[in-house]
């Protein structure tokens, strides 16, 4: 069964990526081409996470297509694949906390000023928050998070955002703007970290990505920028 | 047990600005000269090449070029009775590490203080009265006049190519420079960047309200440009990816791309990368530095004497050593008696998002760094009076953006909800109609805001952290509304759809979650005796007279524009000293 999808999606994959990827790269299997190509032009939903589980997996879809729900101004969270850009941000040394300082001892009561005093790096804090709030909602309101409605779900990322969940596990609020602030991220980052599918994000707002050379607007002030965005990765949008 | 290695004639701890200027300097003077820095080598190629630099994720939000915070950190505390913990993420300031320092990731903003903000004590209270300064704040002159630093302050900016307009030459007033600036010598080596859209609408409104704006002086090179060093440098190109990334053009004036293409290439020069200094050595009479102690790439405990240590780090990382290492008496803010730590300050900003409609094409990704920005100085220093307004210092006001990287700089209108569909529809509308006004305010120096070590938190070789005391006083709640009130007059002439203003309020924390500014300073402060400072008036240590201390730690309280230009001048000044006095008589360069 698994092995069938596999090898769809590899079929669509390689009838897809013949277009930009040069046949070379793929004779030699050049790992990394392949996998910025699988990134960029597969189906969002064809990604299968290697750090969250089926359980997390499914909390992250359903909270960040509310986060950036899906209109007609632009793609949502999950077509953008921001839930693929949160599980490869989780294992990098950033979801392992190796870009903070975590020694002790932790005062995870300080005012939130003081910033972050969790002793949970991201990863940790994504996998004991959702399950905290997955209990909370079963308990609360009879199903798992990804099993609400709209609106409920949209009640529950309020009363995360206000601190208004109580969980004995830490502070909801802490977690609601590491999410938040994740999920921007995958958003509107360069689509080489896995989420901003085709651009999408940066379409919709008109930022031009890696262009990073504005002389000659800089002598037209106040024209419209009248190109695309560009990727790192030499993708035009 | 150490190794110990040959001696050497200096030694410098950290190799960003103010190391690459000293380091220059004394090789020049013939001395042989090993610089220790604990960061790695980088380099605009390939480090900061197109188009991997161009990735906001990486350098903008997850800090790439910054201080590793996983092995060194400092804490923070709001009072003396509150217990510090530690700042565990990057956020409010982004510190240095690596060569180049902070000095790779900055913006290039290049000011020189105003005359009046180095003597501030005496000025404020022969034109105010000696009953204007709140006894708690413990402001000082600088033990240096503006007209001393003149000529070091040129060589810094000839230095950097920096870019901007005189308003001042040799005392003649020069129309579309900054009014109020101290007296330059010559212009600045190349002419200002082009404004950026958002700039020329707030120069526009500024000028309709009787200001006098003028482009920002940057260290973004405005044309082709070579240093006295012959290095060179290539026009900025407005990338937008200027601030916390390294510059891919080498238009950026970093010590990359302004002094290592020749000082790595000196004989009598060396530099050690991954070289942690944990200790300056002193002899057995404690007045005299032997070198230091560091912690080589492998782990090794090394000592390197030296006949004359620099402490050229980033201003927390020079107090904490300077701690670390005993020298000079660490200070109490109970009894008020000591200097190592004393006068820490910080600054305060305030900043509006202005949306404008959809008519109006910012492009708010058109941006050159500290380039194409304009500026109103009238309620900077003491550049208006002070009498009614009940506080000390001030702040510029600038109109303009330094780039529009969506992560951190989108802006949406006050009462839009921070996600949902809402949020989204307000990101579309928006981001290509947004420009910012923001004011950058001095913070004064007070008793109870001091930088002490830590006695719980250590960093990743078992040495204390350093440990900040500090939180927002009155005088500044009130700087910071008056200015922004006049900000919001120059907006609101700007004629915008909306605009929404983060100000502080009285009451509210320094919140280490919002970048402000990496301006830290004081700690190691420069004072015409020992009991009122940590160095001379050459930066040179009261206590170990072949110890000299750069950089804004020296800073007795903050300005209100950016530090660099002082902290290069302040350099330069230093180096001439060392050259032209002490290594002809070695000792105390003032004498008490």
């Amino acid at each position: 069964m698994s092995s069938n999808k596999t090898s769809l999606a590899r079929r669509r994959f390689l009838g897809k990526a013949a277009i930009g990827v040069p046949a070379t790269a793929l004779l030699e299997g050049s790992k990394g081409l392949v996998q910025n190509a699988i990134a960029a032009e597969s189906d969002p939903s064809s990604y299968r996470p290697t750090f969250f589980n089926d359980h997390e997996w499914e909390f992250l879809k359903a909270a960040t297509d509310r986060l950036i729900p899906p209109s007609s101004d632009g793609p949502s969270a999950v077509e953008a694949g921001v839930p693929e850009f949160l599980d490869r941000q989780m294992q990098t040394a950033y979801g392992h906390g190796g870009l903070w300082y975590m020694n002790g001892p932790f005062f995870p009561e300080s005012v939130p000023t003081l910033g972050y005093q969790l002793k949970l790096a991201p990863r940790d804090l994504y996998r004991v928050a959702i399950a905290a709030v997955d209990n909370w909602c079963t308990q609360n309101r009879g199903n798992a998070f990804a099993q609400l409605s709209d609106a409920q779900r949209d009640e529950v990322l309020t009363l995360m955002q206000k601190d208004q969940l109580p969980l004995r596990e830490l502070p909801v609020r802490v977690f609601f703007a590491q999410l938040l602030q994740n999920t921007k991220e995958g958003y509107f980052a360069d689509p080489i970290h896995g989420g901003n599918r085709g651009m999408g994000a940066w379409k919709m707002i008109g930022f031009p990505g890696a262009r990073a050379d504005f002389v000659d607007m800089s002598a037209q002030p106040g024209k419209v920028y009248p190109l695309g965005p560009v990727s790192i990765s030499g993708k035009r949008g | 047990m150490a190794t110990k290695l040959k001696s050497v004639d200096v030694v410098l701890v950290g190799f960003g600005w103010t190391g690459a200027i000293m380091g220059k300097e004394l090789c020049e003077a013939g001395l042989k000269v090993v610089a220790l820095e604990r960061g790695v080598s980088r380099d605009t190629y390939p480090d900061f090449a197109y188009p991997k630099i161009a990735d906001e994720l990486t350098y903008g939000i997850r800090g790439k070029l910054f201080q590793d915070l996983s092995r060194d950190t400092l804490t923070v505390r709001y009072t003396l009775k509150d217990t510090a913990v530690p700042y565990r993420e990057h956020n409010a300031f982004l510190l240095g590490e690596g060569v180049g320092g902070a000095g790779v990731h900055w913006n290039g903003q290049t000011y020189r203080p105003s005359p009046e903000d180095l003597q501030l004590r005496s000025h404020m209270s022969a034109r105010y009265g000696r009953g204007f300064i709140p006894a708690d704040m413990t402001i000082q002159d600088y033990p240096v006049t503006y007209d001393e630093l003149e000529p070091y302050f040129d060589r810094f900016e000839y230095l950097c190519g920096t870019s901007g307009r005189a308003g001042n030459l040799n005392g003649q007033k020069i129309e579309g420079g900054n009014p109020f600036e101290g007296w330059r010598s010559r212009d600045y080596p190349t002419p200002p960047v082009v404004d950026v859209y958002g700039a020329t609408l707030f120069a526009n409104a500024a000028k309709q309200l009787g200001y006098h704006p003028f482009p920002q002086p940057a260290s973004n090179a405005s044309r082709p440009y070579t240093n006295p060093y012959g290095v060179r440098l290539g026009p900025c190109n407005l990338c937008g990816f200027c601030e916390r990334f390294g510059c891919y053009l080498y238009s950026k004036a970093t010590p990359q791309t302004t002094i290592l293409p020749v000082l790595l290439k000196l004989p009598n020069f060396e530099l050690r990368t991954r070289s942690l200094v944990t200790r300056i050595n002193l002899d057995s009479s404690g007045k005299r530095a032997t070198g230091v102690t560091y912690i080589d790439e492998q782990g090794r405990e090394i000592e390197q004497p030296a006949d004359l240590v620099i402490l050229s780090a980033y201003q927390f990382h020079n107090v904490r050593l300077l701690l670390l290492s005993g020298i000079g008496t660490p200070y109490d803010p109970v009894s008020e008696s000591g200097v190592v730590g004393k006068n820490y300050a910080y600054q305060m900003m305030s900043s509006t998002s202005v949306f404008f409609d959809k008519d109006v094409a910012i492009n708010p990704f058109i941006g050159a760094g500290a380039g194409g920005s304009q500026i109103v100085d009238e309620f900077n220093s003491d550049h208006f009076d002070h009498a009614k307004q009940g506080f000390v210092g001030g702040a510029y006001i600038i109109g303009g953006q330094t780039g529009g990287r969506p992560i951190q700089q989108l802006s949406v209108p006050a009462g839009t909800p921070a996600w949902g569909a809402e949020w989204k529809r307000a990101a579309k509308d928006s981001y290509l109609h947004t420009t910012s006004v923001v004011t950058h305010g001095s913070v004064m120096s007070y008793r109870d805001r001091y930088l002490s070590l830590d006695p719980t938190y250590k960093d990743s070789v078992g040495q204390p952290l350093l440990r900040m005391t500090f939180d927002w006083h009155d005088n500044e709640y009130r700087m910071s509304k008056f200015v922004t009130d006049r900000a919001l007059e120059i907006v609101k002439t700007m004629g915008p759809k909306s605009h929404s203003t983060l100000l502080r309020q009285p009451g509210d924390h320094f919140d280490v979650r919002q970048y402000q500014t990496t301006h830290t300073t004081g700690g190691a402060m420069m004072g015409s005796r020992p009991d009122n400072s940590v160095v001379n008036r050459y930066l040179q240590s009261w206590d170990v007279h072949n110890l000299f201390v750069l950089g804004a730690s020296a800073f007795p309280q903050n300005i209100g524009y950016n530090p660099t230009g002082l902290v290069g001048g302040l350099a330069y000044w230093a180096a001439n000293a060392i050259r032209t006095q002490y290594l002809k008589n070695p000792g105390p360069l003032v004498q008490v």
